[in-house]
Parts: structure tokens; sequence; C-alpha cells
């Protein structure tokens, strides 16, 4: 009577085993983080978040051996989603490298933290493989509740509180808009699978409730990468937040959000992308540079920053897509590694309760660490764009896709506010290098771990902005999967159908 | 007769899924088979408990008397008048154990469909569940190592944030 | 008969959404929240969702809102203080609203009437639900649960700061 399969394949697991893995040693740590004391918590806890990462980044590897749909056309593992699973567990690794100092010197408690971290980051993998639109939602959650509660862990800080609360209420708002298009969607097409409903769109008649669901499901998502004119939270849910965190929240989930995207404007083809998109980016970009100009706090400089090449990156999703979706991809990584690298000087720098954040706070830097310095502007520089770093071939492959689909409007705006931009990411550059100090109190000494995650962003950043060749190619070849996947599905089951 | 027709509804329903044998030996109520009439008692339960609601509060006032008298309108008709504010802020535990209530009480909700289709699931639909539930495990034993379940002593455990 | 019924509890809820909007105590907006709980469960009956509509009143018209009231007794709220708003809400804001109506109906009706279908015919029983949610939603349904462990550790955290913060008051 029963031909219906009720049991999963090995391979179905296989599929998630990244996910599985940050679970279990997520769970790990909860059972025993509330035996140990305080400091024993920050020191082993975080140990295991490390080591869970570091196997999520093996587990991704065995996955890429065997790609293909798994539980019941929930997620697809196929090179585009390898690429963010890979991403996503680098950064986490590197978050929790930086965070070791920063959970002393702050006096947090760690169990909490990591565990949050690595459940949040398993959600985003699940978004990044995720090929059904209820499993982005739930996926989506986990990584939101996660960095919401996150943005409020400095305890001694009003403003902490503050950025969590507001950051929960308005992301809890955008979260509905997410799940009625998704609602939406279900009622235009009849489906909630992305190639479902991909198949439903390319057929010629494009109901108008899709264009309505399209645009509320931009909505929730443009909320979570901050892009204008949903990006009115970023300035001070940044400042407030914990800077590891910041630096988690403002690549982790964005690279998430921006594979979910990838697939529902490219995958499900989604009718009206490229105006949506265009005003989206071009409002990003303007409004996020024209605000960075302006402002004194560092986090909040590189709060805008970020606003602004989540528009850049918005500029990739309108052009065509076999060049739009490789440099929207090596965009995101480009930028992941080098924000990641900015927030771990600014967190360290920060030192006890995060007081030295201004622009006045870092005059003389370059004297008083040379090395810190150097490092931070190097960072900047990428973030410029300046040739020899992540950032140039990240902003080159962008525009030269958008040049190749005809968007030169676009692209003129975006070279325009790439000048507006290097203003002051080189105020920051001018101030630690000419501006004599005020304070000459010691900056406290990199340890190991910080170290380390500085190297290893910045070993990413210079590592793309030379041999960008071999990224590129990866993200190229993951086209095919999001263009031309109707071919290997299995045949779709909506909800209407069953029984 | 309404009542008894809603129990043997719900009886029917959760009969389905059993093989036939088992079923033939209950004497079931014809199901009615229009959606809409299965659930006209539930409607004229809701009516009624509406209208006998608003035909009470009507009628008290209506026909009742209302004599305000300066005693009368005091928070208490005897004893000491209250002094300050009568109500302090609670503790946080409060909140804490009612957002726990909730997290367990979706899991609850989730045990029905599950429990309905179980046999339909075979021995794997126990499985789903029983790792379903582990996870939910953990959590429980996190905030019972964490003291959050822990009325009497307020923060002296061990692992407090 | 039925559409009246729906027409009903559909109005009947945006009164209720409505009033939550205008009462001046929190409590009588959590009571018209009730209300508007209530009638989405009348509402999703309608549909034919039976299973779904049990769990709005057990979660949400239950659980939920019993956290809501008991909230707003513990922290002694009292009646808001009213501002006038800003003004830039009402003039961007009301424009925007009806705007916003006007455009969502205009869909809606545009695409109504693409097929009809008997309430009861689609899956709405627990039976339904059941198999979709252990079989083809297996995977969403087990994710839920890491979900519901960072839901919970959120709230140890924020609880906890928050006992801090009483303890050093005094």
């Amino acid at each position: 009577m029963n031909p219906i399969q009720i049991i999963p394949h090995a391979a179905d697991y296989v599929r998630i085993l990244p996910e599985l893995v940050l679970s279990v040693f997520g769970m790990i740590i909860m059972l025993i983080d509330p035996l140990l004391d305080d400091r024993r918590s920050r020191s082993l806890s975080g140990a295991l978040a490390l080591v869970g990462s570091l196997v999520a980044i093996i587990a991704t590897w065995m996955q890429s051996q065997s790609p293909g749909l798994g539980f019941w056309n929930m997620v697809r593992v196929d090179s585009f989603s390898i690429f963010f699973h890979f991403l996503i567990a680098s950064i986490t690794a590197i978050v929790i490298l930086m965070s070791y100092e920063y959970m002393s010197v702050q006096e947090i408690r760690g169990g909490e933290y990591y565990g949050l971290i690595l459940f949040g980051a398993c959600g985003m993998m699940l978004m990044s493989s995720a090929v059904e639109l209820v499993l982005v939602f739930i996926a989506l959650e986990i990584s939101s509740i996660s960095t919401y509660v996150l943005a409020g862990f400095r305890r001694r800080a009003a403003i902490s509180a503050e950025s969590s609360v507001k950051y929960f209420l308005l992301g809890s708002f955008a979260t509905g808009f997410f799940l009625y298009g998704v609602a939406l969607m279900f009622g235009a097409t009849g489906s909630t699978t992305i190639d479902a409903i991909g198949n439903v769109l390319r057929s010629g008649h494009i109901p108008v409730l899709a264009y309505m669901a399209i645009a509320f499901m931009f909505v929730g998502l443009g909320f979570k990468v901050a892009a204008a004119p949903f990006h009115i939270w970023t300035p001070d849910v940044y400042e407030g937040a914990p800077s590891p965190v910041v630096a988690f929240m403002s690549t982790a989930p964005k690279a998430a959000v921006f594979a979910v995207l990838l697939r529902v404007l490219f995958e499900a083809n989604a009718p009206g992308r490229i105006w949506l998109i265009w005003v989206t980016a071009a409002l990003s970009m303007t409004l996020g540079n024209i605000g960075a100009l302006v402002q004194d706090n560092v986090k909040r400089l590189l709060a805008y920053s970020s606003i602004a090449h989540a528009g850049y990156l918005l500029v990739a999703f309108a052009a065509l897509p076999e060049n739009g979706i490789p440099a929207a991809m090596f965009y995101t990584a480009a930028y992941a590694f080098t924000n990641i690298g900015a927030f771990a000087v600014v967190s360290h720098f920060g030192g006890a309760g995060e007081r030295r954040v201004t622009m006045e706070d870092y005059a003389g830097l370059g004297k008083r660490s040379p090395l810190l310095a150097a490092t931070l502007t190097l960072f900047l520089l990428s973030l410029i764009g300046i040739p020899m770093t992540a950032g140039f071939f990240a902003k080159f492959y962008v525009f030269s896709a958008a040049i190749k689909a005809n968007l030169v409007g676009l692209t003129v705006i975006g070279f325009l506010n790439s000048a507006i931009a290097a203003y002051y990411y080189l105020r920051i550059i001018v101030v630690m290098y000419m501006r004599e100090e005020r304070d000459d109190s010691p900056v406290a000494p990199v340890p190991f771990a910080l170290g380390m995650a500085l190297a290893l962003s910045l070993f990413a950043t210079m590592y793309l902005g030379i041999l960008p060749g071999r990224m590129l190619d990866y993200a190229s070849s993951s086209v095919s999967d999001l263009v031309a996947p109707a071919m290997q599905t299995m045949p779709v089951q909506g909800i209407a159908q069953v029984h | 007769m309404c009542a008894q027709c809603l129990t043997l509804f719900a009886l029917n329903s959760s009969l389905e899924c059993f093989p036939n044998s088992v079923a033939n030996y209950i004497d079931l109520a014809p199901m009615p088979d229009n959606y809409f009439v299965r659930y006209l008692p539930l409607l004229i339960h809701f009516l009624v408990a509406v209208g006998f609601a608003s035909v009470v509060v009507t009628l008290s006032w209506l026909i009742g008397y209302r004599r305000p008298s300066r005693a009368k309108m005091s928070p208490y008709e005897c004893g000491m008048t209250p002094i300050g504010d009568t109500q302090s802020r609670f503790s946080v535990k409060f909140y804490l154990v009612g957002m726990l209530f909730i997290l367990f009480d979706v899991e609850a909700v989730f045990l029905y469909p599950w429990a309905v289709i179980l046999r339909k699931l075979k021995m794997f639909g126990f499985w789903e569940m029983f790792v379903y539930i582990a996870i939910f495990l953990v959590g429980f034993f996190y905030i019972w190592k964490k003291g959050a379940l822990d009325w009497a002593a307020p923060s002296a455990k061990r692992g407090e944030v | 008969m039925h559409l009246i019924l729906f027409l009903i509890f559909g109005a009947v809820c945006v009164a209720g959404a409505v009033n939550l909007l205008l009462q001046h105590h929190p409590i009588d907006s959590a009571l018209s929240l009730v209300v508007v709980m209530g009638a989405l469960a009348a509402e999703y009956l309608l549909l034919g969702a039976e299973f779904v509509a049990a769990v709005q009143v057990i979660v949400y018209a239950g659980a939920i809102m019993v956290l809501f009231v008991f909230v707003i007794m513990l922290l002694n709220a009292g009646e808001e203080a009213r501002s006038g708003g800003s003004r830039i809400a009402w003039v961007i804001g009301v424009p925007g609203m009806l705007l916003g109506g006007i455009l969502m109906s205009w869909v809606l009706l545009k695409h109504s009437g693409t097929g009809q279908v008997e309430v009861g015919s689609l899956p709405g029983s627990p039976q339904d639900i059941g198999w979709l949610l252990f079989h083809d939603f297996l995977l969403p349904f087990e994710v839920t649960s890491i979900l519901v462990l960072i839901a919970i550790m959120g709230a140890v955290v924020l609880a906890s700061h928050a006992q801090s913060a009483e303890k050093k008051e005094g």
C-alpha cells in the first residue's frame, strides 16, 4: 500500500551534514556550559565552538562530493550552496577566534555566546542550500533570532540593550513581510518550492500576484541585508552591539540572505527584478555613503559603509545571470573577509567597555601600534577598492557585469559613490598616521587568537585581490546550478497535491 | 444533541487510520458529510455564549440600582486606606517561566498530528519525534541547570550569566 | 451562509485590530487582540483548515495571550501617555496605507476567480497536516527544534541580564 518512501537515505543526511555538525556542537555547549564557572566556560566553550566550525568546513568538503536534492526537495547541495557553506563556516571560525579576547576583556560569559553563534551559522548555512521557501523562512528565523540576542550581549551598556530591542522589533516586522510574500507566492503559483515557482513564472503568463509576492519578499530580505530604504536600523544596532558580533552579523547573515536572494531572483526567475534592484541599489549606495561622510564614530561609519556595500552588491543582481551571479558571489566573499578584518581591529582597539571608538581615539595609532594601523589600512583600502586588494576585483566584476547588461546609469551612480566613499575611508587612515595622539596609553598587545583571525582575513583579502581567478571560476561554474536547475529536479510535490 | 454530535465527530476522525476491523466494532453515528454541518454545533454554541453574556450584562444594567456613595467608591470599604502604589514590579522570573511555557506548549501541539499519523509512518515516525523531543530535552536540561526554574535561590547558582 | 459567516468574522477581526490600536490601556488592547485571534481561528475553520484553527486557539488565543496579559499586569503598565505622533507619520503614512490597501485589493481581486474549491476538499485535517509535517516537511519540522533551543537560550540570557540589573538596584 505504501510505495512512498518514508525513511530518508543516508545521502539525505550528508546533504545537511555541516548543519548537523554545527547544531550538535551547539547542543554540546548548551549541555556542558551550565556546569562550568565563568572562566572555564569562556575557554572551553570557545574551543568547542572553534572545533565545531572547523569540522563544519570538513563536512562541507565531504558534502561537496555528493551534490543533489535532499529530504524531499527541501535542500539542494550544488556548487552554489557549497560556496556559501564554506564562506559562512570560515566567517564563523574567524569570528570565534576574534571573540576570545573580547569576551575576557568585557567579562562576558561564553557559553550562550558561542552556542548562539553556532546555531546562527547553522541557520545561515541552511538558508544557502534551502530550495523550499518554508525552510528558508525557518532558517532565516534561526539566523535572525540568534543575532537579535547576540546584539544585546554587552551587559553593562544600555546602548546594547537598545540595539537588541530595535533590531528585534524591526527585524520581526521584516520577517513578517517575507512570510507574507511567501504566502502570496504560494497563492500565485501554487508552490513554495523555488524551482517549481520558477517553472510557473517561466511558462509565459505571470500572475499579477507574483509581482506583489516578490516585492514583499524583497522587503523582508532587503531589511536583513541593510539595503536602503530598509537600512534605518543599521547604524544604531551596529553601534550598540559587541564588535565581534557586528563583524559576524554584517557578514554571515548577509551572505546567507544574498544566497536566498540569488536563488529567488534568478532561479525562480522573479518578474520585475531589474527595476526593483535598480532603485534599491542606487538608494543604498547613495544614502550609505552620504551617511558615512558625517560619522565620527568608527562603528557607525562602518555601518553606513556596509549599507553602501550592500548597494554595490545589489548592482550585480540587476545584471545578466551569467555575469551577475559570479560577481555577486565574489563580492560577498571579498566584502565578508575585509569587513570582518576591519571589525577585528576595531574590537581589539576598543578595549574594555568599547570606549575607544571615535575618530579622535584613532589619532596617532600609526605611531602607537604600527602593525595594527597597517592592517586596518589594508582593510580600509580594500573597502575603497584599491587594486591588489579583494575590494578592487569585487567592484570590477560587479560593474563590468552591469555594463554588459547595459545598466549604464546604475554603473555611473556606482562609480560616483565609490569616489565619495574613498573620502571617508581615507579620513580614518589620515587620522591614524597624520594626527597627533591625544592619549598615549599603550595599545594592548594582540593576543594569538586575534592575531590568527587578523592574519586569516588579511590573507583572504590579499589572495582574492591578487589571484581572483580561481574563486571567480568556481563562482561561474555555479551559474548553471541556478539558471538551469529544472533538469535535475525530481517530480515536484506541491502542497495541494498531497492525498 | 449537539455536544454528542461533536464528540462523535472527534471520535470518527481520529479512528480513520485504524485498521477497519477495529473501527467496525464501534458503532459510529453517521457523520455529516457536509463540512459546514460538522461545525454547526460550534457556531450554535458560540451564538448562545455571546447571546447569554450580552443579555446578562444588559439586564443588570437595565434593572440594577446604582447609587454610588463615597464609601462605596473607595478601594476598600473597611480597614486602612492604602498608602502609595499598591503594585510593585515583579521579578523577571515570571516572564521567564511564561516564555518557557509557550515554547514547550508549542512542542506539545506538534504531538497531535504526529499521533494521528504514527501508524502510517511506522517505526521511523517514532524516531522523528524522538529526535525532536531529545533536542527539546537539551534545552530543558540547560534551563534546569541554569537555575531558571529555581524559584527560591535567586542567583546563587553557578553558571548564572 | 458560508460567505456571510466569513465576512462577519472578518469584520470582527478587523474591528478588534482597530480597537487594539485605539484603546488607551494596554490591558484593553490585549483583550482586543484575543478577539482578533479568536476571529482568525473562526476564519481558518471556515476555510477548511481545522488543525490550524485548533492550534490558533490553543497557542495564540491561549498561551501567548495569557503571557501578554501576564506581562502587562506584572509590569503594572498604566494608561499610555498620548502623543500626537510625528507629523510625517500622518502625512506620508495615511496616504501610503490607503495606496497600499488599494493596490493590494486590486491585485487580489484581479487574481481571484481563478478557480473554486469545495470547503474541506483541500488538506486541513490533522492527518493531512501530520503527513505533510512528518514526511514532506520533515526537515523544516526538525529544524524548528533548533529554533526553539535558540529561543530558550535567548530568554535565559536576557532574563539574567535583567536580573543582574535588578540586583544592582537593590
